[in-house]
């Protein structure tokens, strides 16, 4: 099965090879949109959402169940530079960025689970990304992982590059891989406990000495309402529009 | 065009195979060899663990961690301005170089751009830190054979650059110059003529460590044909930089993506070589030492006037959004994914760097070589410690 992107993906791709010694041509969104209708016309229904950057970039999530797959169409298609795969806790911090006061109880947070560009449904997803050396291309692939079943395919069968950045990923966010013959931590000691990138682990260093941010705290010039967050512990007596208009006069 | 002879390949697998045969006639055991943390080969905490039978290893497993920063988790909780402060810290050879992805990463998020002044003294800053980065690397690869004269005319030599990086942004080694929407401050006075005059001077380092080395019988016979990673394998596991353009891979980000950076407004030669062994690798960073002076000479000559630095707010949020931004640093690729909520800082960084990719393909390449090649194969995929654990 040859699934390379053929000259029917509009005239970007003439330009590609005839820049292939000198300066090669940058990306077009042209080409870009090529991989999007690759992988919808490969997985189908297993591409669940794509989003594109004019210009700059291009993010595909896919079905968990066809995350080795998509690697195997890709590198297939030419990405067959590795870059890196991690994944994202998109849980907000209960501890935002452990600037709270220990003396004033702490402030409401949202808890609310936003997932970024090309959406998703779950609290852990997958992140990936590919380059295509060739047509100087790249593409940043997400899968949503459910909480009770963290666990996706290994890529070392496609790509032997993942095998470290899996290790890596198991051993800071507890993701399991399927296929991968040896999940032993990369960086921690082995009996570590915990997923230090998980939001709910503690940043233990901020918890034992309060920043000192908020000891000698040096006050900025009204420009902005004072409504930026965690460290808004004081009197914003009159609130955001006086606070404009202290500013203007 | 290969520059190594088949003949010396063939005969160095050869006698692999001959040794491995002997080995399994003489019923030798094997042998763990531990080599590290502390090991001057290391350059740092790197460990490995070879399991060997005669001279020849088996397997060699890298064990990496004994510095780990958990800069990704840290970054969490600064906010955009103080995070500079960390990712310094990551390749500390070449730290400015390290600042400007991130940078790149928050300002286009924020969509706003540096001043054009601002883009080529960043442009220049990188390319000098890459000097001062690979030059300790041709000093330091002879050590690794014996040679003890070049590492001392890197020491010297890379003190010229230092202390033009130290001129310029008051930081030997971490500057923390660089700022979102420019850089903190202009150039003195006087710093343009004396950087041209460091340009020649190092232009004449890198022939004196061609003259001295790589021109050596020694250094020849212990590093071509020993190592060799093809490009398949190098693509595979994500080798970036010299590494990767020495497996014959045509990548280099200064040219093949477009940034609000100065490459794009000089010509330079991205040198690749299809042998992808240990020689290919230092060759590949001799001459682009020789090509970053090159650019820096070209941007230095046409070096716009004007602000450094845009308008930014007083207290910068970034808007919401992801980005992915990766330069060429010294030591490959090294990308920053940036992903924010609109706050004062980011919500999650994924900090891509270049020796994690780069060393994973240790125990791919170690497989079957002996012994002494250990230490100058890891010595020609050259990593920081700190690149490794960040």
């Amino acid at each position: 099965m040859v699934v390379r992107l053929s000259d029917e993906t509009s005239t970007e791709s003439s330009t590609d090879t005839s820049g292939d010694e000198a300066v090669a041509a940058l990306p077009g969104d042209g080409l870009r949109e090529g991989v999007v209708d690759l992988l919808r016309r490969e997985l189908g229904e297993d591409l669940l959402d794509t989003h594109l950057v004019p210009n700059v970039d291009l993010w595909v999530r896919v079905d968990r169940s066809a995350w080795r797959r998509t690697a195997e169409v890709l590198s297939l298609a030419g990405f067959d530079y590795f870059c890196f795969l991690s994944a994202i806790d998109w849980k907000p911090s209960p501890w935002g960025r452990g600037e709270d006061d220990p003396s004033e109880p702490p402030p409401e947070r949202s808890t609310e689970i936003v997932q970024g560009y090309a959406g998703g449904e779950t609290r852990f997803q997958l992140l990936a990304r590919l380059n295509d050396t060739r047509r100087h291309l790249g593409v940043t692939l997400k899968a949503d992982l459910p909480d009770d079943d963290l666990v996706a395919d290994s890529w070392i069968p496609v790509f032997a590059g993942a095998n470290w950045h899996e290790r890596e990923t198991h051993e800071m966010f507890g993701i399991g891989f399927n296929g991968h013959p040896d999940l032993r931590n990369i960086y921690l000691p082995g009996d570590f406990e915990g997923y230090p990138l998980r939001k709910d682990f503690p940043l233990v260093a901020r918890m034992v000495k309060p920043w000192p941010g908020i000891v000698d705290v040096e006050p900025m010039p009204a420009e902005e309402p004072a409504d930026d967050g965690a460290g808004a512990t004081g009197d914003d007596s009159g609130g955001a529009e006086t606070n404009g208009g202290d500013a203007s006069s | 065009m290969t520059l190594m002879s088949d003949r010396q390949q063939l005969s160095y697998i050869a006698a692999q195979a001959a040794d491995a045969r002997l080995n399994v006639e003489l019923e030798t055991e094997g042998m763990t060899l531990n080599i590290g943390p502390q090991h001057p080969a290391t350059h740092g905490t790197l460990r490995i663990i070879a399991h060997l039978d005669g001279e020849q290893v088996v397997w060699a497993e890298p064990s990496c961690g004994y510095m780990h920063r958990g800069y990704e988790k840290l970054t969490e909780v600064r906010t955009f301005p103080q995070v500079t402060t960390l990712i310094n810290r990551i390749d500390w050879l070449g730290s400015f170089a390290n600042e400007v992805p991130f940078i790149l990463a928050a300002e286009q998020l924020m969509e706003i751009e540096a001043p054009p002044r601002a883009q080529w003294i960043r442009t220049i800053l990188f390319e000098l830190s890459r000097i001062a980065n690979v030059s300790l690397f041709l000093g330091d690869l002879g050590v690794q054979m014996g040679a003890i004269t070049p590492v001392f005319l890197a020491f010297r030599d890379r003190e010229y650059v230092l202390n033009l990086i130290e001129g310029a942004t008051g930081g030997r080694f971490h500057p923390n110059f660089d700022r979102i929407g420019g850089l903190k401050d202009d150039l003195p006075k006087g710093w343009i003529d004396e950087t041209r005059q460091v340009m020649r001077k190092l232009r004449g380092f890198c022939d004196e460590i061609e003259d001295l080395l790589f021109g050596n019988e020694i250094f020849q016979s212990r590093m071509r044909g020993i190592g060799v990673i093809p490009a398949e394998v190098a693509k595979q596991y994500g080798l970036s930089g010299p590494n990767l353009r020495a497996s014959g891979v045509d990548w280099d980000l200064r040219r093949d993506q477009s940034l609000p950076m100065a490459w794009d407004q000089v010509d330079f030669k991205v040198w690749t070589h299809p042998d992808g062994d240990s020689w290919a690798r230092c060759w590949i960073r001799l001459q682009e030492t020789r090509e970053a002076t090159k650019i820096v000479d070209q941007l230095l000559d046409g070096i716009p006037s004007g602000p450094v630095m845009t308008k930014v707010p007083r207290i910068i949020k970034v808007p919401e959004g992801e980005a992915w931004v990766a330069t060429e640093n010294p030591l490959g690729e090294m990308g920053y994914y940036v992903v924010s909520k609109g706050d004062l800082g980011p919500f999650r960084v994924k900090i891509r760097s270049a020796s994690f990719n780069n060393i994973s393909v240790v125990p791919w390449v170690l497989k079957g070589v002996y012994v002494p090649d250990i230490i100058t194969i890891l010595a020609s995929l050259y990593f920081i410690l700190g690149d490794i654990d960040r």
